[in-house]
């Protein structure tokens, strides 16, 4: 499964599971908008749900980064500067934290 | 597969209850520095430190960023510097150089403090354990980010009452040395009963002797997220109550654990412990006062703490030692004054007394944390708080700790401001009949008799 394929290199900024998350104003385009940025950079869309809490438009995706080839800090700005423009939080986090916390 | 609300879940606990990574702490050992020239001495710590955790800080942010949870302290422990500076330190003023050299280390490595100008001297002092605690006031007050600590007693040896004796005077003259900012040389100093070996939490970090060369123990935190947990327990029984605690304090020491371990593998470093401690923050919500408000007491103090608080610290516990194998340092719920808004508001309405604190400090995971009290308190009074704190730690075979702060000028009723993660403190009032006699009396307090268990 490439999903669990190591990466080459060094420790830094290692490409793995990544849970991404969108939260802000329901709006046209936004799951467009970063799924072309992802697609645009390798990185393969495993699974995608969303939910509305307070009103506010809630996404979780979860994608596998191993054949992407920029590192962590850049993929997570990125994401960041497409949120501030749709006018939405974007952030990206490992996925290993979800993990850890919800499964013994 | 993970779903989208443990995910909500976590990052609410991240962005609106506080939940953090308190601190990585890496303990390094400086026994290899030993000199008897003060000059090599202090060159080779510098060296030892900026070398080892040269790494520490971008780790820990790049860490951050990657898992998007916060670790909010990087420092340092050292080997108890009485050991490390007495073949080269003749007088106090020599192991105030060793001060500023940790001082100055700390600064080029951008951490927050670093701990282990410290002492241990639970039976007996040595000539360079004496000269070190007279060193202390000054030091703190021409360092910045230097933190101490004085493990006076243990269960197996019982209390060195002359040095109890001695750091009621030296407390006060670390006042004095700061008075100009509120006595803060006292936030960071900490006396002990059962010191731990390898606590990352501040002001009592050192790295002990029983420990390898370097070790990463991590300190993860809290309070606001059990506090959010148990607002769906109104009106439930104990049995619901407890088992929420332990649930939440699982899911907040597995993120520590993975924080820990990944600092570890890319530092090079070896892991030590988790440290599960509740540490309150000045931040509103963020606060173990809140949580007993949350249980159902009015304000921390009132009727019903104590047992409110070992329901906690126990419950802390059991969810802490299913996440991780290896739990050490402190563990518990810290119950600091100045530090926690809600215990603020609990002393400012009357209902939380030194007295009471001292109560809740016999099940609670540290001791009586961050307490201002009016500056002309006697030196021997202070020892009397202390000596009553070390023989509850004595006695219950648990880690004690005092770190009172005697504000040079102020009296009960005024407020001392800290800043940052110290917080701020209204003045407190002590018991004001004497104790002199007692404490004056020199000596050793023996070991209890159920230390013998050989």
């Amino acid at each position: 499964m490439p999903m669990q394929r190591q990466p080459q290199g060094g420790n830094e900024g290692i490409m793995r599971k990544i849970v991404i998350t969108v939260v802000g104003k329901d709006s046209v385009g936004i799951i467009a908008r970063v799924c072309t940025y992802l697609a645009d950079n390798e990185v393969n869309i495993l699974d995608i749900s969303q939910t509305i809490v307070d009103g506010f438009f809630n996404m979780m995706m979860i994608v596998d980064t191993a054949k992407c080839s920029i590192n962590f800090d850049t993929f997570a700005a990125d994401l960041e500067n497409i949120g501030t423009d749709l006018g939405c939080i974007i952030h990206a986090q490992r996925e290993d934290i979800f993990d850890q916390m919800h499964r013994i | 597969m993970i779903n989208i609300n443990e995910v909500l879940e976590t990052n609410n606990m991240i962005e609106k209850e506080n939940l953090d990574v308190r601190t990585i702490t890496i303990g390094i050992s400086l026994l290899e520095c030993i000199d008897s020239d003060l000059d090599a001495l202090n060159e080779k710590i510098y060296n030892r430190i900026t070398t080892v955790a040269k790494e520490l800080v971008p780790t820990g942010q790049a860490i951050e960023r990657e898992y998007g949870i916060p670790i909010v302290n990087k420092r340092i422990s050292v080997t108890p510097i009485a050991l490390v500076g007495g073949a080269a330190c003749k007088k106090p003023e020599d192991f105030v150089t060793i001060a500023k050299t940790l001082d100055r280390a700390a600064k080029t490595l951008g951490i927050n403090f670093i701990g282990g100008y410290s002492a241990l001297v639970s039976k007996g002092m040595t000539g360079a354990d004496e000269l070190l605690i007279r060193s202390i006031p000054q030091a703190l007050a021409e360092t910045d980010f230097v933190c101490s600590s004085v493990n006076l007693g243990s269960t197996k040896t019982g209390l060195n009452m002359d040095a109890v004796k001695m750091m009621g005077e030296i407390i006060l003259q670390a006042a004095e040395y700061t008075k100009e900012n509120d006595s803060i040389g006292c936030a960071k100093l900490v006396v002990f009963c059962n010191a731990p070996d390898d606590n990352p939490f501040m002001a009592g970090a050192f790295h002990g002797v029983t420990e390898a060369d370097a070790i990463i123990n991590v300190g993860v935190s809290g309070p606001g997220v059990m506090r959010k947990a148990l607002e769906a327990e109104h009106g439930t029984d104990f049995g619901s109550l407890c088992e929420t605690v332990k649930k939440t304090a699982f899911k907040i020491t597995r993120v520590g654990q993975l924080v820990a371990r990944e600092a570890s593998k890319r530092l090079n470093i070896p892991f030590g412990i988790i440290d599960l401690s509740l540490a309150p923050t000045p931040a509103i919500g963020d606060s173990i006062a809140d949580i007993f408000e949350e249980m159902g007491l009015e304000r921390a103090g009132a009727p019903g703490t104590t047992a409110a608080l070992a329901l906690l610290n126990d419950q802390v516990k059991k969810g802490g030692v299913m996440a991780s194998s290896y739990v050490g340092g402190l563990s518990g719920a810290f119950i600091p004054v100045s530090e926690d808004q809600g215990m603020i508001n609990a002393v400012l309405d009357g209902a939380l007394t030194l007295e009471k604190l001292e109560a809740m400090t016999c099940v609670c995971s540290v001791g009586l944390d961050m307490i201002a009290i009016p500056g002309d308190t006697k030196a021997t009074t202070i020892s009397g708080i202390i000596a009553d704190e070390m023989a509850i730690g004595m006695v219950n075979q648990k880690t004690t700790a005092v770190r009172l702060i005697p504000v040079i000028g102020k009296k009960v009723g005024d407020t001392v401001e800290f800043g940052g993660l110290l917080g701020y403190a209204p003045v407190m009032p002590v018991n004001s009949f004497d104790c002199s006699a007692f404490i004056n009396r020199g000596g050793r307090i023996p070991a209890p008799i159920h230390s013998f268990k050989n």
